[in-house]
């Protein structure tokens, strides 16, 4: 093909790891891929944690991070092989045909400079235009990317802006010395959902008017398909399937890639009213020497075995709940009743069975379990705490909970850093389970899971509940994992409740503008899904 | 007035603060201690009433509280007080050693900075690589010596075996620089070697603090060469760490000079101090100490000034 | 489990001088303090390290200077260390104001420097092995204290250390079956460098004359009593001197090992 721009052929990948106490060995980190990118054209590459997104992506500069190695294959960048390149032919490459984006642009911008200066660095050291040139593009490309204040913004450090923000001054910063080709390695994954559509409306619209091609790392396929024209799958570092867009969408072949198409699409119809077993009345928090209000004036119920979905951005005061009702945080006002007794505000004034009834389930699980202890005593521990069970019985009811979970036998005695992301986060759930709670509070259960992954808890914790008959207090920023889980939703936003009822009322029109603001800006796993939502907020905007 | 002052202004209170702490665990601490002074200087062969009339001329029957405050009064004067052993004037006995210690610390900071800062940069640069592993492996024994045995290893070999420099820092008033120079070149030397150790391992794991930075990651990416990705990127980010870690070291040169001091037979604070508290002249030791003690206090307070200072985020607050 | 080279051969070393101080009256060919030999006689048959400044055999004094040494440096340590992480354990747990006042007095014992400060002390207490100890122990319970304190801060804010506080775990459960498992590594770790800092203070102030006093014998008043001789070309100094690099090299290169072993195993079990 003529207008080839990028041609990777058999990439072979490997890298040194050295786990403690062994000899160092070498891990293949990427296998036998090949994928071409045209000029002009956008290459989603899509996958799980450790599929060699970001090894690929990288690769075509020729750039492996740490010990990564690229050991086969080639890589053709505007019709020459740079795998094998030497560092000045590599380093004339890099900033000028390539540019990359990272994941963080808090870490990826150095603190010290300016961002102006930084953003022209690569224009200027290539020699690809005169400093005055180089900043009236950038402060032309500030505004195409919609910052504000486009011709001082580059005077500006970069502590002294937001994250949205700085990603998108990334982005003007890889654009800067128009390059052929830009590497946006999950650009958007840290930002909000409502922030994520700006950047990703801006990112789209900013290749689209350079021209530029581009590769496109995510982990998540709805945010992909809203932006590349072809998309590759990969996982454990090898190609599942590579195709165009409309392709991988709406016809799958692999399995695997089928399970990405169909992920977050778990059905669950919300159960009838029930009495409460949590309510919330009137709860104003904040935290000891701040002069806000973290909390204003909340009041939630609960109904017994069933799930209320807690919804909202970072900094909406939803985790803040959670540390209220379990007495971590004492309000200032309101109270929290339980099974119809009020929970004595503070940790320390609560019965054993206060704290038995009410069992937390965190985000991290690499965290919430003790690293030097095994799963058979983290499960076992309030088992014997609360029940005093011991020896024998102990571990038969241990047994039986890792059953519970899926997890069956030959667990008992390994230690959490034996265990997958998913198992720990199992572990996690039997030890909620073992105190036999009547509410668990779940922070962010499924945030940092590949998306299969977290399906599959979401599952057996909707099974748990029709087992059990307890009741999940959900608290998340993701809706698709609250449509997948939640009989009531309330949505926060800046310590208030902005709506809260039913999954069906919540859900159904007519929205307040947050919540429309909130579940527009949710990516959905279908093509021209980003145009027709800017498109309706263009014509509502025009409408007011 | 700008927040980088307040906190700039707030870190030194701060430190007189602990300053005048400092010296009430001085004076106020030792007071406090078991052991009776004028038994001490008297022994245990004194009659109850010498005992009793030097208490009353040395103060010591008044209040500690009182003696203390008199005791900070006259130092905030210049009044050092009198040295029990031989009934001098501190202050005067210390104005000539001060100004040879200082001599001789100055050098040694002259030296070494720019050595360490430079090996650093080395060892860093070539992280894991021979050039590296040299160095380290060469400090890492400096570190494990104490001072005194640095000085004899020096003294020995320099001095008597292959007799390069004299084996006595004599230093006199009225010297000529030059002869000052030779005449304190091996403490000198001993100094440079105590202190380089350690600021180089903190310079090299304070560069390479910064050189793990995403930042970086970005910049080589840019097609920047290494010198440019250290030199622009990486050296404004360093600078504070590393300046931090000079002025740590600097502050721990305060410790080697007491050693060095003694070895070579330097009329310096050091020497003087550790012959008062042979002779248990506590007003010598409280006086000296507490110079000390400011120095490295002094020190410190400078380190936290020059990282507040070279932060971005405090010089342009959001 | 793969021991590196470096870190066996300071197995070796550290262990063979805590042998020949345990069982130092043993392996001495003469006594601490006898007089055998003339001043500064050079190696020979009878005497392998040649004899000191008064004519005593330098390598039976090596061997109860290296007791004395040894001993006076692990005692300093246990206290140090007992004391220290004991205290550091209960300001992180505690938190609040036994937390802040911990934590400034420390801070204005660590702003003058150790050796200032034990000088100071030592112009009016007695100097006596039980005071050495003492002084040099208590002085360095600051250092760990601030060790053990940030490692247990580290622990205390992880989500298992919160899990075992919303179960109902009293103190006793949390510090020493959650935190002190986790805090264990570090610890170690640093327990070979206060070691070594404590042999290093001792020699100096013995070497100033102000620690062990004659004639007790340890390795810094060796250096001492012996140093007159190097202008004279005589290096009995330069053997104690080595003593004491030997032994802060091989404890260091255990705790270089131990130290990394840590760090390389986040999150795993030992």
């Amino acid at each position: 093909m003529a207008d080839t721009l990028l041609d990777i052929r058999n990439l072979r990948i490997e890298a040194t790891s050295y786990p403690p106490g062994e000899p160092p060995r070498d891990v293949v980190l990427v296998e036998d891929v090949s994928v071409s990118v045209g000029k002009g054209r956008v290459l989603g590459l899509i996958g799980e944690s450790g599929a060699g997104k970001s090894t690929i992506g990288l690769s075509s500069m020729a750039y492996g991070r740490g010990g990564v190695r690229l050991t086969g294959g080639t890589i053709s960048l505007n019709g020459r092989d740079i795998r094998l390149a030497n560092a000045k032919a590599l380093r004339a490459l890099r900033g000028r045909e390539v540019t990359y984006v990272a994941q963080s642009a808090a870490a990826a911008f150095n603190p010290a400079i300016p961002l102006m200066d930084q953003v022209i660095e690569t224009c200027l050291l290539h020699k690809v235009m005169g400093r005055a040139e180089a900043e009236a593009r950038a402060v032309m490309l500030f505004g195409k990317l919609g910052l504000p204040n486009p011709e001082s913004f580059g005077r500006r450090y970069p502590h002294q802006v937001s994250g949205g923000q700085l990603q998108r001054a990334m982005t003007a910063m890889a654009l800067c010395p128009k390059p052929d080709l830009v590497i946006f390695d999950e650009p958007t994954t840290a930002l909000d959902v409502t922030t994520q559509i700006e950047v990703l409306a801006a990112i789209k619209e900013a290749i689209r008017d350079t021209g530029v091609a581009a590769l496109y790392i995510t982990h998540d396929l709805a945010v992909v398909a809203q932006v590349a024209d072809d998309i590759l799958v990969l996982r454990h570092g090898k190609r599942v399937e590579y195709g165009t867009t409309a392709q991988i969408i709406t016809a799958p072949v692999e399995p695997y890639t089928k399970a990405l198409v169909s992920v977050r699409s778990i059905e669950h119809v919300e159960k009838a009213d029930a009495p409460p077993v949590l309510q919330i009345e009137s709860v104003t928090a904040r935290y000891q020497g701040t002069p806000f209000d973290v909390l204003k004036s909340i009041t939630l119920d609960l109904p017994a075995g069933q799930t209320l979905a807690v919804v909202g951005e970072s900094g909406s005061g939803k985790s803040t709940l959670a540390r209220v009702i379990t007495g971590l945080l004492p309000p200032r006002q309101g109270q929290i009743r339980f099974a119809g007794r009020v929970l004595s505000p503070a940790l320390a004034a609560r019965s054993r069975d206060d704290l038995r009834e009410v069992q937390m389930i965190y985000q991290m699980a690499d965290t919430a379990m003790n690293p030097r202890q095994t799963v058979g005593t983290i499960i076992g521990r309030p088992l014997e705490f609360y029940f005093g069970l011991k020896g024998e019985a102990k571990r038969q009811r241990v047994q039986e909970l890792l059953d519970q979970i899926e997890m069956g036998k030959g667990f008992i005695d390994r230690y959490p850093a034996e265990l997958s992301g998913g198992q720990k986060q199992r572990v996690c759930i039997a030890r909620a389970l073992a105190a036999k709670p009547r509410l668990i509070i779940c922070d962010e259960v499924t945030s940092a899971l590949d998306p299969l992954v977290a399906d599959g808890i979401l599952k057996l914790l909707l099974a748990l509940q029709a087992a059990e008959g307890v009741a999940y207090l959900f608290i998340t920023h993701d809706l698709a994992t609250v449509r997948a889980i939640a009989d009531r939703i309330a949505v926060m936003y800046r310590g208030e409740v902005r709506r809260y009822g039913s999954k069906t009322d919540v859900l159904a029109p007519p929205y307040d503008d947050y919540t429309e603001l909130l579940l527009s800006s949710v990516p959905e796993m279908k093509l021209g899904w980003l145009e027709g939502v800017l498109e309706s907020r263009k014509m509502a905007a025009a409408g007011n | 007035m700008h927040p980088v002052l307040t906190l700039v202004v707030q870190r030194i209170a701060l430190g007189l603060l602990l300053l005048f702490a400092v010296s009430a665990v001085i004076f106020l601490g030792v007071a406090a201690l078991p052991g009776d002074t004028a038994q001490a200087i008297l022994g245990q062969s004194a009659t109850p009433q010498a005992l009793a009339n030097l208490r009353a001329e040395m103060g010591l029957d008044q209040p500690a509280l009182t003696r203390y405050f008199n005791w900070l009064g006259g130092i905030l004067t210049g009044d050092l007080g009198t040295s029990l052993s031989n009934r001098t004037d501190i202050a005067t006995a210390i104005g000539q050693r001060l100004g040879n210690t200082l001599f001789l610390a100055a050098w040694a900071a002259v030296i070494s900075v720019p050595l360490a800062i430079l090996l650093g940069l080395v060892a860093a640069r070539y992280n894991g690589r021979w050039p590296d592993k040299l160095i380290s492996g060469v400090t890492l024994s400096t570190i494990s010596l104490p001072e005194f045995v640095v000085g004899y290893l020096v003294l020995y070999f320099l001095a008597v075996k292959w007799q390069l420099f004299p084996s006595v820092a004599m230093v006199f008033p009225g010297m000529g620089i030059m002869e000052r120079l030779n005449a304190v070149i091996l403490p000198v030397i001993v100094l440079v070697l105590v202190v380089l150790a350690h600021m180089m391992r903190m310079t090299r794991a304070a560069i390479l603090n910064v050189m793990q930075s995403a930042y970086i990651e970005t910049a080589e990416l840019k097609g920047l060469s290494p010198m440019r990705v250290i030199w622009r990127h990486a050296f404004p980010n360093a600078v504070a760490p590393v300046v931090n870690v000079v002025m740590l070291n600097l502050a721990y040169l305060v410790v080697g000079v007491v050693v060095v001091e003694v070895v070579f037979v330097y009329p310096g604070m050091g020497q003087y101090l550790v012959d008062h508290v042979a002779k248990r002249d506590l007003p010598v030791v409280q006086a000296v100490g507490l110079i000390f003690a400011a120095v490295y206090i002094g020190l410190n307070i400078m380190a936290d000034v020059i990282s507040i200072l070279a932060n971005p985020r405090l010089r342009h607050p959001k | 489990m793969r021991i590196p080279i470096s870190a066996l051969v300071g197995m070796v070393f550290t262990g063979a001088f805590f042998l020949a101080a345990i069982f130092a009256p043993l392996i001495a060919p003469y006594g601490m303090a006898e007089i055998v030999g003339g001043v500064w006689d050079p190696a020979s048959e009878a005497h392998w390290l040649g004899t000191d400044a008064i004519g005593r055999d330098l390598l039976s004094r090596m061997i109860y200077g290296g007791q004395t040494t040894i001993f006076v440096a692990s005692a300093a340590t246990v206290l140090s260390f007992t004391l220290g992480s004991v205290l550091g354990f209960s300001a992180a747990v505690a938190g609040g104001w036994t937390d802040q006042g911990l934590s400034r007095l420390v801070d204005l014992v660590m702003a003058i420097p150790a050796l200032i400060l034990a000088l100071v002390v030592l112009s009016v207490l007695p100097v006596t092995l039980t005071v050495l100890i003492l002084v040099m122990g208590l002085l360095d319970s600051t250092r760990v204290f601030r060790l053990a304190r940030a490692v247990a801060v580290d622990i205390t804010v992880m989500d298992y250390v919160e899990a075992a506080r919303l179960r109902g775990e009293g103190w006793g459960w949390i510090i020493f079956r959650e935190i002190l498992p986790n805090a264990l590594s570090p610890l170690v770790a640093e327990l070979g460098l206060r070691f070594i800092f404590a042999v290093l203070f001792i020699s100096t102030l013995s070497f100033l004359g102000l620690g062990v006093q004659p004639p007790l014998a340890d390795w810094g008043g060796i250096v001492k009593e012996n140093a007159s001789g190097l202008v004279y070309g005589i290096p009995a100094a330069l053997i104690p001197a080595f003593a004491i690099a030997a032994l802060a090299i091989s404890v260091n290169l255990v705790a270089d090992w131990v130290l990394s072993r840590t760090t390389s195993l986040k999150g795993g079990r030992g």
